[in-house]
């Protein structure tokens, strides 16, 4: 058995903030934005990752550290045996075509004057897949895949409903068969009569074409929907990361268990009963020890100067907390 | 039945543009009482917001009000001249939207803002720390000499509280108050609003799109499709058995973190609101639609105690719903 597909290590990614004229006279360091401190996680091919919190918890940045739109500061992404975050963008260049991304607004990614038949086949020759007598073919192919119809290839992406152009979005991605799919909020802009179109059709591919996927959300309940296993992530750092089944069924952070309190259901069920005050600390100035302290139920004086590293509590279930229990 | 603080009847709005007129808002009816709360629910142009919008009278032209009646404190507000709704606007009946940022003033302070609409007199600086306080405002104190972008999404909706219920409305319009807001966030703003809203007796319209935010927050449903009502229902009763296709659609959408509830999504995409025909809006996408779906407008009709839906087929909707579905599927 190989070892997994990605392998994440003390990834750490900041950004700095521009100085006030008066730090710059007095030439201060300039404050940063703890977006990403210190994730490490590993990934087995076929499997996927829901990766959930809050604005501004560091989820999408560690997306695209991994896609390396970001260089990260510090840390180890290792690729299968290569460490994505050592490579130059010409090393790089064959992870984007393993690697792809869909986002939350495909429109913004669109050329509006370009047909999406067009767009997608620019992709392939950019990625000299196939010879371009076959190319159309594979383009209808792609959109029949996506749930389009092949006329669609003839329509500007104006001419599409949202629900629509996030799947265009979907076939771009998967145009250059890519292994490792990362989808930041992919539904969070649809109706949710449509989103569960979406969700339903990434489900199917993801079990068709075998990827392995990096699924990004803020909603607990779409995560659910698709992931084998999920990572909950609190101002820059992974608090628990379990099997999607184990972590529902036991959340063992009081931050996962606040979010699950926090859903809206639809359902009947009770809720479990930790509530959180106060919002999140800025990821500018962190409060000491352990970073969800100021709003935690559980804090005890430990919390306060002592960061929880994530301990193994049961079989795969990771959890940053001195109070968890097994 | 006590008196409605609110009723809505046969509300119509139109927008004309150069396809043609979008019917965005079509014979809306309900009503809200004293320290009830109703929810409008649908998706993204389902006329729900052009609802509330239209009862407060704050269309955007060329968005008009073609028919109907809102009527308040015995007087119809569709009627009403401008200045007289000015008074009831705020005061009457207030309302508080998704993006508190554009009803804040960016260049005053949140002291300012709030002391403009408290009567002064002894004491002023010491009720607006409390006010804030009320509304879930943790270091008021310090709060007051901030400006709007100093304070998170959170806060700023907080503070839009707290601005309208120094005015005791008697209604509040409440137009996707936590959409913008991060899920634990969103908890605490509607446990908060639950609670003024029970403590003031005010009636409340939660325009919303999430219907998990429905469940528990408000006593009654009204599910809009295309412009309509087409189902309304005490919120219990309705996700126990709802009893119009799209309702069923739209609960069998929402994915839960109970999985073995599997999402059923509803197939295709709402209608082109220009050009609608007379018949049921949803019967292209329904799976229990027939010829005579499409024949005639289809009237809200009793289905229950209280509840009223828009459905020829509305005693099979559930069983055969189902089936339906899953033949579409397969």
């Amino acid at each position: 058995m190989p070892g997994p597909l990605l392998n994440v290590r003390n990834l750490i990614k900041h950004f700095p903030l521009p100085r006030s004229p008066v730090d710059l006279v007095r030439r201060r360091a300039p404050e940063r934005v703890h977006a990403v401190d210190g994730v490490s996680f590993a990934l087995d091919r076929g499997r996927t990752l829901g990766l959930v919190g809050e604005s501004g918890c560091g989820k999408s940045t560690l997306g695209r550290c991994v896609l390396r739109l970001y260089r990260p500061d510090a840390g180890e992404m290792w690729y299968e045996d290569v460490d994505l975050a050592r490579l130059d963008e010409r090393g790089l260049l064959p992870y984007r075509k393993r690697m792809q991304v869909v986002l939350q607004d495909p429109y913004s990614s669109l050329d509006p004057r370009q047909t999406v038949g067009s767009a997608l086949l620019e992709v392939l020759a950019v990625h000299a897949i196939g010879t371009p007598q076959d190319r159309p073919e594979r383009v209808a192919q792609l959109l029949a895949q996506v749930g389009l119809r092949p006329h669609d290839a003839r329509k500007y992406p104006g001419e599409f409903s949202g629900g629509q152009r996030q799947r265009i979005g979907i076939a771009r991605a998967l145009a250059v068969g890519p292994e490792l799919l990362i989808a930041d909020e992919p539904v969070s802009a649809l109706d949710v009569s449509i989103q569960a179109q979406i969700l339903a059709l990434m489900l199917d591919l993801r079990r068709s074409l075998g990827l392995t996927m990096i699924f990004i959300s803020h909603d607990l309940r779409v995560v659910r929907y698709l992931s084998d296993e999920v990572a909950v992530m609190y101002l820059g750092k992974i608090v628990e990361h379990a099997p999607a089944a184990d972590l529902f069924a036991r959340p063992r952070h009081p931050y996962t268990l606040a979010l699950l309190a926090a859903i809206p259901e639809v359902g009947d069920d009770p809720k479990p009963a930790v509530e959180i005050r106060g919002e999140p600390t800025s990821a500018v100035h962190l409060p000491g020890g352990c970073r969800f302290h100021p709003r935690c139920p559980w804090k005890v004086d430990r919390c306060l100067t002592e960061a929880p590293e994530l301990r193994e509590l049961a079989e795969g279930h990771r959890v940053a907390c001195h109070e968890a229990r097994a | 039945m006590t008196e409605l603080a609110l009723s809505v009847e046969g509300l119509s709005v139109e927008i004309p543009t150069r396809r043609g007129v979008v019917r965005a808002v079509r014979d809306v009816t309900f009503g809200v009482g004293p320290g009830e709360a109703v929810a409008l629910v649908g998706e993204s142009g389902s006329g729900k917001s052009m609802t509330c919008r239209a009862i407060m009278r704050l269309l955007h032209p060329p968005a008009r009000i073609t028919a109907g009646a809102v009527r308040f404190r015995g007087r119809d507000l569709v009627a009403l001249a401008e200045p007289e709704l000015e008074r009831i606007r705020g005061q009457g009946i207030a309302m508080i939207f998704q993006d508190p940022t554009s009803a804040l003033n960016p260049v005053l302070t949140i002291e300012r803002q709030v002391a403009e609409v408290l009567p002064r007199g002894a004491g002023h600086r010491e009720r607006i720390v409390e006010l804030l306080r009320q509304v879930g405002i943790t270091d008021a104190e310090r709060r007051l000499k901030a400006y709007p972008h100093q304070l998170s999404g959170g806060q700023r909706q907080r503070v839009m509280l707290a601005i309208v219920l120094t005015r005791r409305p008697t209604v509040l319009l409440a137009d996707e108050p936590t959409t913008a807001l991060d899920v634990t966030i969103q908890a605490q703003i509607l446990a908060e609003l639950g609670r003024l809203q029970q403590e003031l007796s005010m009636a409340l319209v939660l325009v919303t799109h999430d219907l998990g935010v429905v469940r528990r927050t408000v006593h009654r449903v009204a599910v809009m499709y295309a412009g309509q009502i087409v189902e309304l229902a005490p919120t219990d009763e309705l996700f126990a058995r709802p009893r119009h296709p799209y309702t069923v659609g739209l609960i069998g959408s929402v994915p839960s973190v109970d999985r073995s509830t599997p999402l059923t999504p509803i197939p295709g995409t709402p209608p082109d609101p220009i050009g609608l025909g007379e018949g049921c809006a949803f019967a292209p996408r329904c799976p229990i639609a027939s010829a005579e779906c499409l024949a005639a407008p289809i009237p809200l009709r009793p289905v229950g105690p209280g509840r009223v839906s828009r459905c020829i087929k509305a005693d099979r909707v559930g069983s055969e719903w189902s089936a339906g579905a899953a033949a579409q599927r397969s």
